[in-house]
């Protein structure tokens, strides 16, 4: 016995220890892999015809896709006529951050414009905001042309769902990928050229 | 038969170290002779462990983790399963109480500086109990399917999504699905019931273990180490047991007849214990008017709240909850005064801790309130001195002039 290291023995040691660490870096993946989303939950996205003809002016309905609401806004002249009234209080009013896919770039950001497709998810912690199409209510104030208001932590976004300035969502509503299937039907989460 | 139980006794005596155990931590731990109403919550916080691992066994024999009966099968045990409802009632006013008493076990450490040298790592063993307990609570808390469970969830796990580069990736992690569904639920089920608990009731040990080791302090926040009798017992120190037995036996029923008070006439306590929205089936199509945390969240929802987004990210205010929470671990460096005591302590340290409770409790209310601007503008000031209570700490602790603490314990 001396108390001398055997270099040897401790190689061999500090080898077996870092491959067995590594095998139990392997064993551990399998583990965290299964919490990531299942082939079914990925599977689940399948696009979600719509048709719009139901949809009276001024009105909107919500549809699942995802497991999220999409909401569909049928706008009227007067609507759209309010929505270039306040730029200057919009944190994105040009919708320069892609919030939307390209075909929806404009200032309406829709495709037709009396129709708004937009994924009713809160930008900020992911509520679902409520529907306030009325002109200066007393609860949101007399300059509210009509959007939505986040009931959880007060954002107020307007009817194109572009987010105000000095609330706590940082960014527009999302506008998922959609398109136009004949004059009153479309399909949402399916934006390809072909035909469906 | 004595005889009998006698050898039985030594039997396994030789075999475990049963009467050696006993001793060390029951009959032989000496604990400090002045303990008063405050040391009543560690053995309660033990009590409601108990509760709620024998409550929740119960109700897992009828509840279903799955999206499609969850809402229906807490509704089942609540008409149809024989004292069902007798069951959830104790394990929803458990969770509730169980925030109560642990918030009042730390507020006794706060007054008489429970945290400081020996017993950081006593402390921390504590906060570590604390965080999980929060993980355990917000994983229930969606068990039943309801609408403030499942907007809840959605929100907090949002939170996670905030953060900087991998924030969208963790939160689809956490959830296992782009949305909370039926995968979020049933992991959170797994998590609640298996994966947490065994991790509490590991840790519990731990703290029992710490405290033993450096042993307890005392409303005096002196040394009773000092002072030995012939057999090196502390002079100011009773044993745990029979004399704190007793003592908590006492406690311990004046709990029970609060708690039973609230299970049997007042069990969603007015909306704060459960939620009135939570009666409603979980629907992702739709947000409830008016959503809250349960109320023992609520200081740390509010000081989310009240920091406005910075760089168009909501990220700064999540650091901010965070902080709040883990904050608490770095106490026992913090703070620099002369004495553990709020006793002994100089007038500073009480108005700062009297701040601090304000703020505590203040934000609680706030975080249960819709945010108006009014609210915010109050909760940014409560966030700052929930905040100043802590990083001035090293400052105002130094300065403040201490009483000259006593050589033995008093009783008052």
């Amino acid at each position: 016995m001396t108390d001398e290291v055997n270099l040897s023995k401790r190689r061999l040691l500090i080898a077996t220890t870092a491959a067995g660490g590594v095998a139990a870096a392997g064993a551990g993946a399998p583990f965290v892999l299964s919490l990531m989303p299942s082939e079914r939950a990925k599977a689940a996205g399948a696009p979600v015809e719509v048709d719009l003809s139901a949809i009276a002016p001024g009105m909107m309905i919500s549809v699942e896709w995802q497991g999220k609401p999409v909401w569909i806004v049928h706008r009227t002249q007067e609507m759209l006529n309010l929505l270039s009234n306040h730029d200057d209080r919009l944190v994105d009013p040009e919708s320069s951050v892609q919030q939307q896919p390209p075909y929806c770039n404009n200032s309406y950001r829709s495709i037709k414009p009396e129709y708004l497709v937009v994924l009713g998810i809160c930008t900020h912690l992911g509520c679902s905001p409520t529907f306030r199409p009325e002109v200066s209510p007393t609860d949101l104030g007399k300059d509210w042309p009509g959007g939505w208001f986040c009931p959880c932590h007060g954002s107020r976004f307007d009817l194109a769902a572009r987010v105000y300035k000095g609330v706590p969502a940082p960014s527009n509503l999302i506008v998922p990928p959609h398109k136009y299937l004949s004059d009153n039907r479309i399909l949402i989460g399916d934006d390809s050229k072909e035909a469906a | 038969m004595m005889e009998r139980l006698k050898k039985l006794v030594c039997w396994i005596d030789e075999r475990f170290p049963l009467i050696a155990t006993y001793k060390a931590h029951v009959s032989e731990y000496y604990a400090p002779k002045n303990f008063n109403f405050w040391y009543f919550f560690g053995s309660l916080a033990l009590l409601v462990l108990v509760i709620q691992i024998v409550s929740g066994i119960f109700l897992a024999m009828n509840y279903k983790p799955d999206a499609m009966f969850a809402f229906a099968s807490v509704e089942y045990i609540m008409r149809d399963v024989h004292w069902g409802w007798l069951l959830r009632y104790i394990h929803s006013t458990g969770a509730s109480m169980f925030f109560v008493v642990i918030y009042l076990h730390m507020f006794r450490s706060l007054m008489y500086g429970s945290y400081r040298k020996p017993r950081e790592l006593l402390w921390i063993i504590g906060m570590i109990i604390y965080l999980a307990l929060m993980g355990e609570a917000f994983m229930g808390y969606l068990l039943p399917w309801g609408q403030m469970s499942f907007w809840g969830a959605q929100v907090i796990v949002n939170l996670f999504s905030s953060i900087p580069y991998i924030g969208h990736d963790l939160a689809i992690l956490i959830r296992g699905d782009f949305v909370v569904s039926d995968t979020t639920l049933n992991r959170f089920f797994a998590l609640h019931v298996i994966a947490i608990p065994l991790v509490l009731l590991a840790i519990v040990v731990a703290h029992l273990v710490a405290l033993h080791e450096v042993g307890s302090n005392n409303p005096d926040g002196i040394d009773i180490k000092k002072h030995k009798d012939a057999n090196g017992n502390p002079l100011d120190a009773v044993p745990f047991h029979p004399y704190y037995t007793t003592k908590d036996g006492v406690g311990a029923v004046g709990f029970l007849i609060v708690f039973c008070a609230i299970i049997f006439f007042a069990p969603e306590m007015g909306g704060y214990f459960l939620e009135d929205n939570n009666f409603v089936p979980a629907n992702p199509m739709k947000t409830p008017e008016h959503i809250a945390p349960v109320w023992y969240f609520t200081p740390y929802y509010a000081i989310l709240r009240a920091v406005p987004p910075l760089f168009g990210s909501q990220f700064p205010g999540v650091v901010a909850m965070g902080v709040a929470t883990v904050i608490f671990f770095f106490l026992p460096w913090l703070d620099r005064g002369k004495v553990r005591s709020i006793r002994y302590r100089g007038p500073v340290y009480k108005i700062f801790l009297t701040l601090f409770v304000i703020s505590f409790v203040g934000l609680g209310w706030l975080g249960l309130m819709p945010a108006t601007p009014t609210y915010t503008l109050i909760s940014r000031i409560l966030a700052v001195v929930y905040f100043a209570f802590f990083f001035l700490m090293p400052w105002y602790t130094k300065i403040d002039k201490c009483k000259p603490e006593p050589d033995r314990v008093t009783s008052r």
